[in-house]
């Protein structure tokens, strides 16, 4: 007995501040006009899919003491753009990645339930931690929280921000323009919340929204990340996107789901996905392979070295051999305002392991950067890519693709007039859309399904 | 006017053309408006409620609409919850209507309300930059405090003292009110140095040296004051408009010192023209004070609207109302009854006294609003007095206001 098929589900990343966005391509526009988000998030939705998702960065990042240059820099405010998107498209979800360090929930819970209410029930909220001074530096209380903290925070933040959503059953607004009755209630939205983090009361001023709550998605990795997502969130934006890696991470998470009295269905795992189309494989790899010229210059390949080295590498020819000296392994003070520094563990090993690759294969400080870093997800024809990331959803490596593009505003054109219909007819994705929520398109019920059953429990 | 013997600041225009903004609260300002007929009570948590309101207001070629907001639940007294039923309580935040209204209007200025006391100006800064953006130039913001004990508590950050009206002139009263004020000077101060944070040209794109920005053009703002500290630079580049518009209300010297001293606008709620001759004086004074004398700084006038083609019925549409409500509705501002022609003769006469335009709030927006736009509005057209088209396609270019050179940008050349 074969296992019915899984159906697909699909989501695009505006291009964010990373080397992946290729801004050199003749191809790039801005990044920054609301045409160029119209027009991406009116093609995601042209292709049927879920959602749009933002990213955030709340310092500009710099290397070195000085403002990081060779990236795409400057972005929107999150809210503002997505509730803007919402008048121009109609069932496209809008997942924005709000800070839960450097906000208060009162006003995140209001800025969520408004953005739900004025796109139909379509928000989703990616809750991410951060601690560094770095990025407190531009709000009022600074770098307030210590590192270990910020998991208890984001936390806390998030059941906070739950209980204000509940504040409100949904029934309160009677008005009545006969009686002049308008609230049922004079108590609703009243709230009382005493905790570690957060020590507020009063009434939130925001009625229900079409969802209840936003949809929670929650990103990051470390075993804390992982069992947070377990417990609070609806789904994950993860960032394995090979078939062993995602396989693993999607075993390994759902597997924490039973001990929170939670199923299979209401833990999404959705990694991040780029993607190189041509007309035939051999072409798409020849693309490929372009792209990752163009995403890392010789001025990028030696900052990305600085990340491991944690030096200042500028005197380096980016066309000749890597430095002979080992990385400072003091305190990470080069690269500020990036997560993945974080990543190199053991900098010493990671220099043998390069420069060996390096001497073997003749590869210069470029070429190695550009053959170590991230190869696109899937390469290919529209077939191989449609059937590849079939594949990988049908194997449990995940339970579809955040797509991540590296041309703004245009890059999803060609996915969504090549490869979206392959999968249609493969039948593994939606041709219309089924519901008007985000919820719909995620087979996530809403919060208040649950209700009686928690309220016949306690 | 050079040839002015004045030593004040000149307002803006030296044309008779007034400036008109409409001031979008719930179903309209007097507490009993959501049951009117027209009132739509129940859309009002709905995107399309405001899209119809705005593109009224557009069709009535008005400069921009304002949005009110709160950090809790609207009250009908002054500093504390009410506790009613009865009336309009619940709403969205207003920068995020405005952002979802924006796409589908074209020329019409939207300037939400934003609360300095509990928000971060570093948030409000980008959201209204984004604004800007996303409504191609035709943002501003209207910057608020919060004295009210209960909204703090939303916050659990810092503690107000309870505030009765009243008692709002006592000195312990004063000092708080001055702080809340000087604070919000200080927040306006973070936002406009964050919006010209980024040069206009800060974005290169040199493939030759690989740079995307040239980062000589961005600049840390380093603000350092008593309530917060902010390094900078934004994450959203300048804003189309290079500053958006800011504006306040302001009711005594106070508020009045913020006017002079940060908004482009100012909303004031004066009862005759001897009133707002003082008014106007007054700020331009603190304007003058703050050395901003050469800027343009707008005075506009606040009325509540009950309008009518026969007087008499807006009289009557006003006690019915009051009826409903329970008791005589009063406001900060002048509350008007009377026709559209009457209307105008009051806002011409109070012009002379050197408003140069105003900030009209409809008792009853499904009523008055329509009565704004075609009725007031032609007939200050028939007299010369409000545009016939659109002459901008940005909110400042509306207020005849320059784009400003950024703060930051060398002076060389």
């Amino acid at each position: 007995m074969s296992k019915p098929l899984k159906q697909i589900h699909l989501a695009a990343h505006f291009p964010g501040v990373n080397n992946t966005t290729v801004w050199s391509d003749p191809e790039a526009g801005s990044h920054i006009e609301f045409s160029s988000f119209a027009h991406f998030a009116q093609t995601a939705e042209r292709a049927k899919f879920d959602f749009l998702f933002l990213a955030e960065g709340l310092r500009l990042r710099e290397q070195g003491g000085k403002i990081y240059d060779l990236d795409v820099v400057g972005r929107p405010d999150t809210f503002t753009v997505l509730t803007a998107l919402a008048a121009v498209t109609e069932h496209l979800g809008l997942t924005g990645t709000i800070n839960s360090t450097f906000n208060e929930p009162y006003e995140v819970a209001r800025q969520f339930a408004s953005l739900d209410h004025l796109s139909g029930g379509r928000a989703a909220w990616n809750v991410v931690t951060s601690w560094d001074a770095f990025t407190g530096e531009n709000f009022r209380r600074g770098g307030f929280l210590p590192q270990e903290e910020r998991y208890s925070r984001a936390k806390e933040f998030l059941a906070t921000a739950n209980e204000l959503f509940d504040s409100w059953r949904g029934d309160e607004i009677v008005a009545d323009q006969g009686t002049g009755t308008f609230l049922r209630d004079a108590k609703s939205g009243a709230f009382v919340h005493k905790g570690q983090h957060f020590d507020i009361e009063g009434q939130f001023n925001v009625p229900r929204s079409p969802q209840g709550r936003p949809v929670v998605f929650q990103a990051g990795d470390s075993d804390e990340g992982r069992e947070f997502a377990a417990s609070d969130a609806d789904a994950i934006f993860s960032r394995y996107s090979t078939l062993k890696a995602g396989q693993e991470f999607y075993t390994d998470v759902k597997g924490r789901l039973a001990k929170y009295g939670r199923t299979h269905d209401q833990l999404l795992i959705l990694p991040a996905a780029t993607f190189v189309l041509g007309d035939t494989d051999t072409e798409a790899e020849e693309l490929a392979r372009e792209v990752r010229r163009q995403q890392v210059s010789g001025a990028t390949a030696i900052k990305h070295l600085e990340f491991v080295w944690n030096r200042d590498l500028s005197a380096y020819d980016p066309d000749g051999p890597l430095p002979d000296i080992d990385p400072d392994l003091g305190e990470h003070t080069i690269a500020r305002g990036r997560a993945q520094v974080r990543m190199y563990r053991d900098p010493l090993a990671i220099a043998r392991e390069w420069r060996e690759l390096a001497a073997a294969n003749k590869w210069s400080i470029r070429d190695l950067v550009i053959e170590t870093g991230n190869r696109q997800a899937f390469v290919g024809s529209p077939a191989t890519v449609a059937k590849t990331i079939n594949d990988f959803v049908q194997a449990d490596a995940s339970d579809g693709f955040i797509l991540v593009p590296h041309i703004t505003p245009g890059g999803l054109d060609v996915f969504a007039d090549k490869v979206v219909p392959l999968l249609q007819e493969r039948g593994v994705f939606r041709t219309e859309y089924e519901g008007t929520t985000l919820r719909d398109h995620l087979g996530l019920a809403h919060p208040d399904a649950d209700a009686p059953r928690e309220r016949a429990a306690s | 006017m050079s040839s002015s013997s004045s030593s004040l600041p000149a307002s803006p225009l030296s044309s008779t053309s007034l400036h008109l903004a409409v001031a979008l609260d719930g179903a309209g300002w007097h507490p009993a408006a959501w049951r009117e007929p027209e009132a739509r009570p129940r859309d009002q948590f709905t995107a399309g409620y405001w899209a119809d309101l705005v593109k009224e207001a557009e069709h009535g070629l008005l400069d921009f609409v304002t949005f009110e907001d709160g950090l809790g639940l609207q009250s009908s007294h002054f500093a504390e919850p009410d506790g009613r039923t009865d009336q309009v309580r619940g709403r969205l935040d207003a920068v995020l209507i405005a952002a979802r209204v924006a796409p589908l209007t074209r020329h019409i200025g939207l300037v939400p309300t934003v609360v300095a006391t509990h928000t971060e100006p570093f948030h409000i800064s980008k959201a209204i930059a984004t604004l800007d953006y996303v409504s191609t130039g035709r943002a501003g913001l209207r910057i608020q405090v919060s004295g009210r004990q209960n909204e703090a508590a939303h916050f659990g950050r810092r503690t107000i003292p309870r505030i009765r009206f009243g008692e709002a002139y006592a000195p312990e009263i004063q000092e708080v009110i001055t702080e809340l004020f000087e604070e919000a000077a200080d927040y306006v101060e973070v936002v406009r140095r964050l919006w010209d944070s980024w040069e206009d040209d800060a974005e290169i794109r040199d493939v030759a040296t690989g740079r995307f920005i040239d980062r000589d053009k961005l600049h840390y703002i380093d603000f350092e004051g008593r309530h917060f500290s902010v390094k900078g630079p934004s994450i959203t580049p300048r804003p189309p408009q290079g500053q958006p518009i800011v504006s306040a209300l302001g009711h005594e010297t106070v508020p009045y010192r913020l006017i002079g001293r940060s908004a482009d606008i100012g909303y004031v709620t004066p009862h005759d023209t001897a009133q707002a001759r003082a008014i106007v004086d007054e700020i331009r004074t603190e304007q003058a004070a703050a050395g901003r004398a050469e800027e343009p700084l707008h005075i506009f006038g606040d009325l509540v609207v009950f309008l009518d083609d026969d007087p008499a019925a807006a009289a009557a549409r006003r006690d019915r109302l009051d009826g409903l409500a329970g008791y005589a509705y009063a406001s900060d501002a002048t509350v008007f009854t009377g026709t559209p022609a009457q209307l105008a003769d009051l806002l011409l006469q109070w012009q002379q006294a050197g408003l140069t335009g105003f900030r009209l709030r409809p008792a009853v927006i499904g009523q008055d609003l329509p009565k704004i736009t075609r009725g007031l509005v032609p007939e200050l057209q028939r007299r010369g007095a409000f545009r016939t088209a659109y002459e901008s396609d940005t909110l400042r270019g509306l207020l005849g206001l320059a784009r400003p050179a950024n703060r930051y940008a060398a002076a060389t050349a």
